[in-house]
Formats: C-alpha cells, structure tokens, sequence
C-alpha cells in the first residue's frame, strides 16, 4: 500500500509544547512536556482517560502566555509514556506524583480534567500539603461512575461485562491498534468527542497517533480497555470531597456526551469543601476547556492569581 | 513441569505438579509466597492433576516495573491458567484465596468449586479507602515484587463486592456451594460472605472431596 505523508495539520490556537523530557516513575518512562518559561511559576495539566497531554495544546499555551510554567504528562500507557505492564488508579496517582516530584518539592497548582481530577483529588487528600489549588473540569466525583475510571470503581459487575474483561486479558498481548487514514482516525475518535471540531480531531490524530507504513494508530496501549471494574465506590469520592483542604474551583458540563463525567451541577454542591467554587458551563459537553479555551483559562488564571 | 502462560505484557509461571487423569485442581498462592514444588501434603488426596500458578511479580513470573497490582490483575493471571486448563476446582491460600472467590464468580461455569484457605495477604486493604499513594518502594528486580507486597496488603475489599462474586458464582456454576472456606482468619469480607448462600464451611480435606466428587458436573 503506498502511503502519502500528509501535511503537517495545524489548528488555530494549537501550539505544541516548548519542552520534553522524560520522567521515570519506578521503572516506568513517562513523556513530560512543558509550555512557557522554564524559569516561571509551575502549574500542571493533568489529562482524562483515554488522552493524552497533547491534548492541552490549545489550552495550555493560554496558561503559559500568562506567565506560568505549564507542565503536563502523559500517562503511562497513553501517547507516548511507557506501555506499562501493569495499569491501575493507584500506580496512576504514583505517577503523577513522580512528574510533580522531578519539577518541585513545593506546593503546585494543579488543573485536572476528568479521570485525572479524581487522581489529584486523591493525590491532594493523601498529601494534603502537595498541592496550592486545584481546578478540575468536569471531574468532580458523581454517583454516576465514569467510563474512563472504569477500572477502578464497581459498576457493570455482571457476569456478562466480567467475562467481557477477562476474554480481552486473555488476548491483550496479541492486540494492536487498527490502522487507518489520518481521517479515519479522526472520525473514530469524533464518536468519543461528538462535540468537537473535525479540524481540531485531525490535529489530535496527529499529536496522539502514530504513523505506520499501513497507517496511522493511536499510541494508547491496546491492551487499556473501557468497560473494567474494580471496588471503588463513588459515593467513598463524594463524602471524602468535604474534607479537601485546598482552594478548590470546578467546571461542570450541562451536556452529556459519551465520555461526559454525568456530574449534576446541583447534586454536587453539598459535598464541596469550605470556599469552593462550582462553575456550570451551558451547553458545553465534557471537554470544557477545548470547547471554550479561553473562557476556561481566564477562570483557571483569575483562581490562581 | 514449568511452563509459561502469556498474561498481557506478562509471562506466568505454571506449575504441573501433577500430570495425569481426573479433575484439575489448581493452586493460587498468597501475598509474597509462590507456588510449591510438589503437591503439598493436604491436597495430595486429590484424585486429579494438581497445577499451580505464580502470579504476576512472583515466583518465576514477570516482575514488572512501576506497580499498578491489584486482585483484579490477579483473576485476569488465574483466569489465563483456567483457560489453559478449560475447568478447574481453585485451592487460594490468602491473597490467593481472595482471587479464587474472584473468579469462581467471574468464571463460574469454568470454577468448579473454590476453597479459601489461611495464608498470607488474606485480609487486603479492608473495607474503605484511606487516602493513601505509594510514593516508591526502595529496590526492584527481587521476588516477590516489593510493589506486589505493598499494592496488594493495601488493596480493597468491601464486604458488598465481594458479596456480588458470591452471587455470580451461585448463579453461574450450577454448584450448591460454590465456595468453601477452611481459612480459619475472617477478615471483613470473608465474614460478609460467610455462611451466606453458597458458601459452607469445611475443612480443606473435606472441601477437595466435595469438589472432586461434585464439581465436574
């Protein structure tokens, strides 16, 4: 098959980061990037399931412009850290500490989206002195469990989606990425991101794909699957959310969409710590900050200021 | 006999302790421990083959890098020993005991029969999260994984879960006790399901007799 390379696809606002570097966590090589001066105040970009850093590239560069340092990562397993052997939501948490660690051994603040906001909401409950402030778009706890933290909580426990998961263990080393078009792939990922621009999906394909003599494919470990199951409880997340002790701002979507979070704007209001600000976004889905990058980080900035 | 199952990015460890006819009995190991190198005395009245399987970060099996156990991983490397063997009675000590309730209820048309056993990691994390994360642990490339030791003594195990497997195994096997528990400890989760529906008590002789007579059914 002969293959074309494409032209390099750019997106208004989009600017790839100014730095990589490599963080290990314990054997485990994680692909850090940075925006902005290397001299200025650090503040970190944690992504969702599923993503991948790059997909900051819009968002992040407001931050930075703004003077800040804006270091983001990519999870193991996804865009371009380390395949791990071995996933979990705790060795998740490890890491994030890992890159927090390899930047400063003082407080940070920390903008979180999705799966990555109950990371760091754990992160910051564990080590309540880590973190300065934390925003986190639309990943606040719900009692609705999340698809992209399904390895952690306990939904689906029926004998069907268990059997489902252990059939894919079972030939997870086997698994590979199915190849496309640059197209292709941007249309499958439109299915998870219904809301956001084609252009915008393309570029992604880009940043978080590879590009394979058959093919482009994206760099998430096949062997990561939706549809797992673990003991977690959401309810635990709620109850425990009242005791956080840091400034806390939250951007909650009003559209549901695949990958949405499900958080009610009001069902959340009585499990907020003390002077916590819960912002709802109108008609915007689950990617808050790529739909209205500038809304969100005007609202990040004036937080941190 | 030691051959390698491929469990993801693993390589497991499976141990023939004893080849031959008749049901398949199969070992899982607690927290640290790996499996024996012959059939241990209390189940050498099984009238089958006996295997044994280290999980992942023990034994001769994989140790990788940077953690992320939990019990669930661990069913997903029974689960690929029971696919090697089509159907098997499960004998976990401990940890081990914790993974066969697993996936007696995960697999129950393949689990015939699970007995939960004394051994090390038995109790797990308990029933509620504590906020904790493991920053690191001091060494690597030793078994057991220093990683495992530490995951896998803080890994949860709420009563209500562990409850649901139960009842997956009851609807699923067609065995009128599908678990048997000759663990004399009872941590919360054990006494969730102890003595509820489908679970007996019994001694680990009688449990191996029960099942070797009932479970191939």
């Amino acid at each position: 098959m002969e293959v074309t390379i494409p032209e390099a696809v750019s997106y208004p606002g989009a600017r790839r980061p100014d730095r990589h570097r490599w963080v290990g966590s314990f054997g485990v090589k994680l692909a850090s990037c940075e925006w902005g001066g290397e001299d200025a105040p650090p503040l970190f970009l944690v992504h969702g399931g599923s993503d991948f850093a790059g997909t900051f590239d819009g968002f992040a560069p407001l931050l930075a412009d703004a003077g800040w340092r804006v270091i983001s990562w990519d999870h193991r397993g996804h865009g371009d850290s380390d395949h791990a052997a071995l996933y979990s939501w705790d060795a998740d948490v490890r890491d994030a500490l890992a890159v927090l660690d390899s930047v400063t051994p003082d407080a940070v603040p920390v903008v979180a989206h999705s799966k990555g906001g109950g990371m760091m909401l754990q992160l910051a409950e564990a080590l309540p002195r880590r973190m300065s402030k934390l925003v986190v778009i639309d990943g606040l706890p719900s009692p609705d469990p999340h698809p992209d933290v399904s390895d952690h909580e306990e939904h689906s426990l029926s004998a069907k989606n268990l059997a489902a998961w252990l059939d894919h263990r079972r030939t997870a080393a086997s698994l590979h990425r199915k190849p496309g078009t640059l197209d292709e792939l941007a249309r499958r990922r439109k299915r998870m991101n219904p809301r956001l621009d084609d252009n915008w999906l393309r570029y992604l394909v880009t940043v978080g794909a590879r590009h394979d003599p058959d093919g482009w494919r994206w760099k998430l470990d096949p062997a990561i699957r939706m549809g797992g199951f673990g003991p977690w409880q959401p309810g635990w997340s709620l109850g425990r959310m009242k005791s956080l002790e840091i400034p806390l701002l939250g951007l909650t979507a009003t559209v549901e969409e695949e990958m949405g979070w499900g958080t009610k704007h009001q069902e959340l209001i009585p499990y907020l710590p003390p002077g916590a600000r819960l912002i709802p976004f109108e008609d915007t889905g689950h990617f808050i900050h790529i739909e209205h990058p500038r809304d969100v980080a005007d609202l990040v900035l004036g937080f941190l200021s | 006999m030691t051959v390698f199952l491929t469990h993801n990015k693993m390589k497991l460890a499976f141990h023939t302790l004893r080849g031959g006819e008749g049901p398949n009995l199969l070992l899982l190991h607690g927290l640290g421990d790996q499996s024996p190198k012959a059939v241990p005395a209390d189940v050498s009245g099984w009238p089958g083959s006996v295997y044994a399987l280290d999980f992942t970060g023990h034994g001769e099996s994989t140790m990788p890098g940077g953690g992320g156990y939990t019990a669930e991983l661990l069913m997903g490397d029974a689960d690929v020993a029971l696919a090697m063997l089509g159907r098997a009675t499960l004998l976990g000590r401990g940890l081990g005991g914790y993974v066969a309730l697993l996936l007696a209820g995960a697999r129950p048309e393949s689990v015939r029969g699970a007995i939960i056993a004394d051994g090390h990691g038995i109790a797990g994390g308990g029933d509620r999260p504590g906020p904790t994360v493991v920053r690191g642990v001091p060494e690597r490339d030793t078994t057991p994984d220093p990683f495992a030791l530490v995951e896998l003594a803080a890994d949860l195990r709420p009563a209500e879960y562990a409850e649901k497997f139960v009842a997956l195994a009851c609807a699923g096997s067609g065995l009128e006790r599908p678990i048997s528990v000759s663990a004399k400890s009872r941590p919360d989760w054990l006494k969730a399901i102890f003595l509820g529906q489908g679970v007996v008590e019994a001694t680990l002789d009688e449990a191996l007799r029960h099942y070797a007579a009932n479970g191939t059914g």
